[in-house]
């Protein structure tokens, strides 16, 4: 028991796979334009996270050494793209504003980097709680992102508006300031860290 | 269970196994929720035609047609008839001049040709700048940025190029775009509306010469 909470906090902190390993930057900084996006592509690759890294480690013993990088990605990209379809018939609205990062999901070096490292050595029920415990992380640290940034941006939270959009700064919306808000993110943990 | 040695056939199966389960699983999600996409998809046509037209009691999307537009291409028109009068229309309009990607917007006309109401489908313009244009071109505080109520027999242009419509704020690329849709639908509303009237003026001298 003692053993599965450690696999799950791993994700969350001390492999934090946004502010510590510096994984998967282009879905960060392209979706975190808002908090509810930040969510949503967080939760999306969760779901990824936990189905392909059970596949994985349930397969680990069927897949020869020199293909398991090809067979890692077609069982990756089956779940990118049965959440997909899943998504755009079911919660189009948060299709419409994902739609575009969803398969990008596919190339995301958290998946297969968690495929490859994690559940290729262990049993099915660690890799799914590591699965969930990254998938946890990436979404905590892309909402803190996507609030940082609307907030700054547009003065609203989650679509509310906290302060006069004429008193934000537009930059923190665009790519810039994407790079600007996670560089200090960054710096602010690594500084609480040592505390 | 030992690992799967890396030998030739070994790996060919393991890996025609993998790819024949995922496509199987993929046909099967792809059926199931085939009904659902089109659905929400058709629902939310639905709900765009609802926002930039008057009430209707027909069904706009069963009766659409794809009208020519000046520009020798054709956009779909969806007609909104009350009591089989046709009460208003709405335009599913595209351009391509935007900053990034394409819009596409649904323009509702009332029948004078006065632009009603508008809604964008589908936009790739920059958070914050260009994607404000949702909102920005129906301002009822600031007039002059507002379309709802023009009548585009002459092409809107936004106040730099002499036109009479405020561009938003450091995004006068994406709101040249926008008015190039709204001036596209106008285009495509007026050649359907003329095409209309001919036809009634011909059923009307059919019946007379009878």
């Amino acid at each position: 028991m003692n053993n599965s909470f450690k696999i799950l906090m791993n994700g969350i902190v001390r492999e934090n796979p946004t502010f510590v390993l510096l994984l998967g930057m282009c879905p960060t900084l392209g979706t975190t334009t808002s908090a509810i996006n930040g969510l949503g592509m967080g939760l999306a690759t969760t779901f990824v996270l936990i189905a392909s890294n059970m596949a994985v480690s349930s397969l680990k013993n069927l897949i020869p050494d020199k293909v398991r990088i090809p067979a890692f990605v077609v069982i990756i990209a089956t779940f990118v793209t049965i959440i997909q379809l899943m998504m755009q018939a079911y919660l189009p609205a948060l299709y419409d504003s994902l739609g575009l990062f969803i398969p990008l999901i596919v190339v995301n070096c958290i998946v297969l980097g968690r495929a490859e490292s994690f559940a290729a050595k262990n049993g099915v029920l660690d890799s799914a709680l590591d699965g969930l415990g990254i998938g946890i992380g990436f979404t905590l640290a892309l909402t803190i992102l996507g609030i940082v940034r609307e907030l700054l941006g547009t003065g609203k939270a989650f679509g509310i508006s906290i302060y006069p959009e004429n008193f934000s700064s537009l930059i923190f919306v665009l790519a810039p300031g994407a790079f600007i808000a996670l560089g200090y993110l960054i710096a602010l943990i690594n500084k609480l860290k040592k505390v | 269970m030992s690992k799967l040695q890396s030998s030739f056939p070994n790996m060919a199966l393991s890996l025609i196994t993998i790819t024949m389960i995922s496509a199987a699983a993929l046909g099967f999600v792809f059926e199931l929720t085939k009904v659902p996409i089109a659905d929400s998809q058709r629902e939310r046509q639905l709900k765009a035609i609802r926002i930039v037209t008057p009430a209707f009691d027909n069904s706009p999307a069963r009766e659409q047609s794809l009208v020519a537009t000046s520009n020798g291409d054709s956009l779909i028109i969806y007609p909104a008839k009350r009591a089989g009068n046709l009460v208003g229309v709405a335009v599913e309009s595209t351009t391509n001049k935007g900053f990034s990607g394409q819009i596409k917007i649904m323009v509702g006309f009332n029948s004078d040709g006065t632009i009603r109401n508008y809604f964008v489908l589908q936009h790739a313009e920059t958070p914050g700048l260009g994607s404000k244009m949702q909102e920005w071109f129906r301002d009822s505080v600031t007039a002059s940025r507002s379309v709802l109520g023009l009548n585009p027999v002459k092409i809107l242009k936004v106040k730099k190029d002499g036109g009479c419509v405020d561009a938003i704020t450091a995004a006068t690329i994406s709101s040249r775009a926008f008015l190039d849709a709204i001036n596209r639908a106008y285009s495509a509303y007026r050649n359907y509306a003329s095409a209309l009237t001919s036809d009634n003026n011909l059923k009307t001298e059919m019946e007379a010469g009878k």
